[in-house]
């Protein structure tokens, strides 16, 4: 599979060792650099998304996979906790991180049906489709900062308990002006559909733009606050993605992430902790 | 043994890289699309019977614009023009339809042949202008008089607006009446007659698009049954399904799946079984399917492993990562059939391709380019060297051109001859054998 001899850059180690674990200790410290520049090689590849047209999605799933597979072995050895705690901060799991990663990569689909707002990024390509619930709506509407993933859309609640601490959240959001990234992640859904509901990733370029609440900017938004939104969320993803100054939020972001995943479905305690994290830092911002 | 008839040679532009190549029903045309959303159609000569050993070449018939650029403002994405895919419609009159689609839409179009001209009108002139009516005093039945042969291509219906993801196969059902056409996570069955909607009949789109881990590489109808179509997986897996069944075929009636080798499992083990291709046969007992480094034959009636299976480019399997890397392990072959389903075919790198035949085992390499042959003259057989000492006119594994890469060949339905789709050249070869 792996071409051998590869140079190493291992020594032959400190103590003594016999000739046959030499061997086997080479190989195997070869098989596992090569299965590390796979992993970064795939990666790489993941994240280098077209911008104009859509990426190629049976490429992108089956990247994707080769990087599961990697990391499930290196899960097993042991070397992949070492690779997560280089980079982000302990408590979060490793296939959170390589999730959040593929923000970065832009691919967006949007789904047949008529959705105000929706964005497909999976590896490449995942669906996020914002829409809020209808207490979230009521919330925002009072507020003319459209935070516009909350806007006026009826959607399907999940989970009681995240809606709980989500509503908290957008609360906390509306009095403050928040900075980009540092913010909650918040799974919305869509509701102008009429199918079953799909709970994915927020976008948090739209967040870094909609929430600057006190400023110049609020003049604008009363301006166009009845706009329809949809194109707005899209100009804003496109420009929250593409400036550079971004990377600071998504760096955080990557560390906050309780990945996308539907926390109505697959919630799980990282999900909760992170919620719980997401409150301690926006008491911090707001209690400031 | 094979020799070169023609070939056209396109501009190298990268617009007109071919992206597809099907031939017609009886073999008389043949349809090429290319990555700048162009149709051209070649139309077999007719046999002279003054020369009763030639045999007829292919000239260009019809040449069309089938796609134009698109962007989509909602979600500020290009949509490409190439042509994926061409599939001809049985003849029924004296016009040809086909399909031509790209990545998110399909037309019908309708290629048909004017050679008469109505003459002698009443009311206006040869040159089309109104006669002053006071002129006119008497009636004239206007007659036919032949003219140049036009050929004019005028799109009939435009299927659009029912897929999210890209087309990668259309296929015209038995019944004539209705076609699929699948993308990457759906497959949607339409009646030719109505283009405002389709049923969708296959979803393996997950509610999570993060649980997506197989996606839809390839759909086909069952030549003889209307009710049967298969598709093919990312996962090497084929299923077999009956709209009979249920509304959604979400279930198949067969799984078709070889278990892996575990001692040849790698990090690559999935890619490469991941399936370009499958095609049924023309009797509609076999189906075949191209993964990334063989062809495989199934019969219908057993789903645990094929029935037969040809090692197309075995010596890429120890250069995998590499390929990987560059992309090409990700590139899609097709293959196909004879008319008798004797024999397969299959492309691959450095203009090679190569055919199989089923009865006698035997396999040939041959290479698609003008550099090493010259019109009517025979192909030779090219090899290529896995290891050790390289002979002569062979050329080894490290030499080969990965940008040279033939995806797309076709078979006439009845004789022996062949179209080869080399980048943006169109090769069409023919048997000699009287």
């Amino acid at each position: 599979m792996f071409s051998k001899g590869t140079k190493r850059k291992f020594s032959d180690g400190d103590e003594e060792i016999s000739d046959e674990s030499l061997v086997g200790a080479r190989v195997a410290s070869s098989y596992s650099l090569q299965r590390q520049s796979l992993l970064d090689m795939s990666l790489i590849k993941l994240q280098l998304c077209h911008m104009l047209v859509e990426p190629n999605l049976c490429r992108s799933v089956l990247i994707a996979n080769t990087v599961r597979q990697i990391q499930e072995e290196m899960t097993h050895d042991g070397s992949w906790h070492m690779v997560t705690e280089a980079f982000c901060g302990p408590g979060q799991s490793p296939s959170e991180r390589l999730v959040a990663t593929e923000v970065l990569c832009r691919s967006r689909e949007q789904d047949a049906e008529p959705k105000l707002f929706s964005v497909i990024s999976y590896e490449g390509c995942r669906e996020e489709e914002v829409v809020a619930d209808e207490t979230l709506c009521s919330v925002s509407v009072s507020d003319t900062v459209s935070n516009v993933c909350l806007a006026g859309r009826v959607g399907q609640c999940w989970e009681k308990s995240e809606l709980s601490g989500v509503e908290r959240d957008e609360e906390a959001l509306e009095d403050s002006r928040l900075d980009s990234g540092e913010d909650e992640e918040i799974d919305t859904e869509d509701g102008a559909s009429t199918e079953s509901p799909k709970t994915t990733g927020q976008v948090f370029g739209t967040f870094e733009i909609k929430n600057g609440s006190p400023g110049p900017d609020s003049a604008l938004e009363e301006l166009f606050s009845d706009v329809d939104t949809s194109y707005y969320d899209l100009d804003t993803m496109l420009t929250g993605m593409q400036s550079a100054p971004k990377m600071g939020p998504y760096d955080l972001l990557d560390s906050l992430a309780p990945s996308h995943s539907s926390p109505s479905i697959v919630s799980t305690p990282t999900c909760r902790s992170d919620l719980n994290e997401l409150d301690h830092i926006m008491e911090i911002i707001v209690g400031s | 043994m094979l020799s070169q008839v023609n070939l056209d040679v396109k501009g190298v532009v990268d617009s007109d890289i071919i992206s597809t190549v099907e031939f017609n029903c009886s073999g008389e045309l043949l349809a090429t699309g290319d990555k700048g959303g162009r149709v051209v159609i070649f139309q077999r000569e007719q046999e002279s019977k003054n020369r009763l050993l030639s045999r007829g070449e292919y000239n260009v018939y019809s040449t069309f614009q089938s796609h134009e650029p698109e962007f989509d403002y909602l979600k500020s994405l290009e949509i490409e023009e190439k042509i994926n895919k061409i599939r001809w419609l049985p003849q029924q009159n004296a016009a040809h339809f086909l399909l031509s689609a790209n990545d998110k839409t399909i037309k019908l179009w309708k290629i048909s042949e004017r050679d008469k001209r109505a003459e002698g009108y009443n009311l206006k002139d040869e040159d089309g202008r109104l006669r002053d009516q006071f002129r006119i005093t008497t009636l004239r039945v206007p007659v036919l008089m032949p003219m140049d042969l036009m050929v004019e291509a005028s799109p009939r219906r435009i299927f659009a607006n029912a897929h999210t993801y890209h087309i990668n196969s259309i296929s015209v059902n038995s019944d004539y009446e209705t076609y699929l056409s699948a993308d990457d996570l759906r497959i949607n069955l339409w009646h030719l007659e109505i283009t405002d909607r389709s049923f969708n009949i296959v979803d393996i789109k997950p509610a999570n698009m993060e649980e997506l881990t197989e996606v839809i590489t390839a759909a086909e109808c069952h030549p003889h049954q209307c009710n049967v179509f298969v598709y093919s997986s990312s996962k090497g897996t084929i299923r077999l399904c009956d709209t009979r069944a249920a509304a959604l075929c979400d279930r198949h009636s067969k799984f078709f799946e070889e278990p892996e080798d575990p001692s040849s499992r790698s990090f690559f083990s999935e890619i490469i079984s991941s399936i370009s291709d499958v095609k049924f046969s023309h009797s509609g007992r076999y189906m075949m399917t191209r993964d990334y480094l063989s062809v495989k034959v199934w019969d219908l009636n057993m789903e645990n492993r094929p029935v037969e299976t040809y090692q197309v480019h075995e010596y890429l399997r120890s250069k995998l990562c590499s390929l990987y890397e560059n992309d090409c392990i990700f590139d899609k072959f097709e293959c196909c059939w004879n008319g008798s389903d004797s024999a397969i075919m299959t492309g691959s790198y450095n203009n090679f391709f190569r055919m199989f035949d089923r009865n006698t085992r035997r396999d040939i390499t041959l290479e698609a380019s003008r550099e090493n042959s010259k019109p009517r003259a025979m192909l030779k057989p090219r090899k290529v060297c896995t290891g050790g000492k390289r002979k002569k006119d062979e050329i080894s594994v490290d030499s080969l051109d990965f940008n040279k890469k033939i995806l797309h060949t076709a078979w006439h339905p009845k004789e022996n001859v062949i179209a080869v789709a080399a980048t943006n050249n169109l090769y069409i070869f023919q048997d000699k054998i009287n």
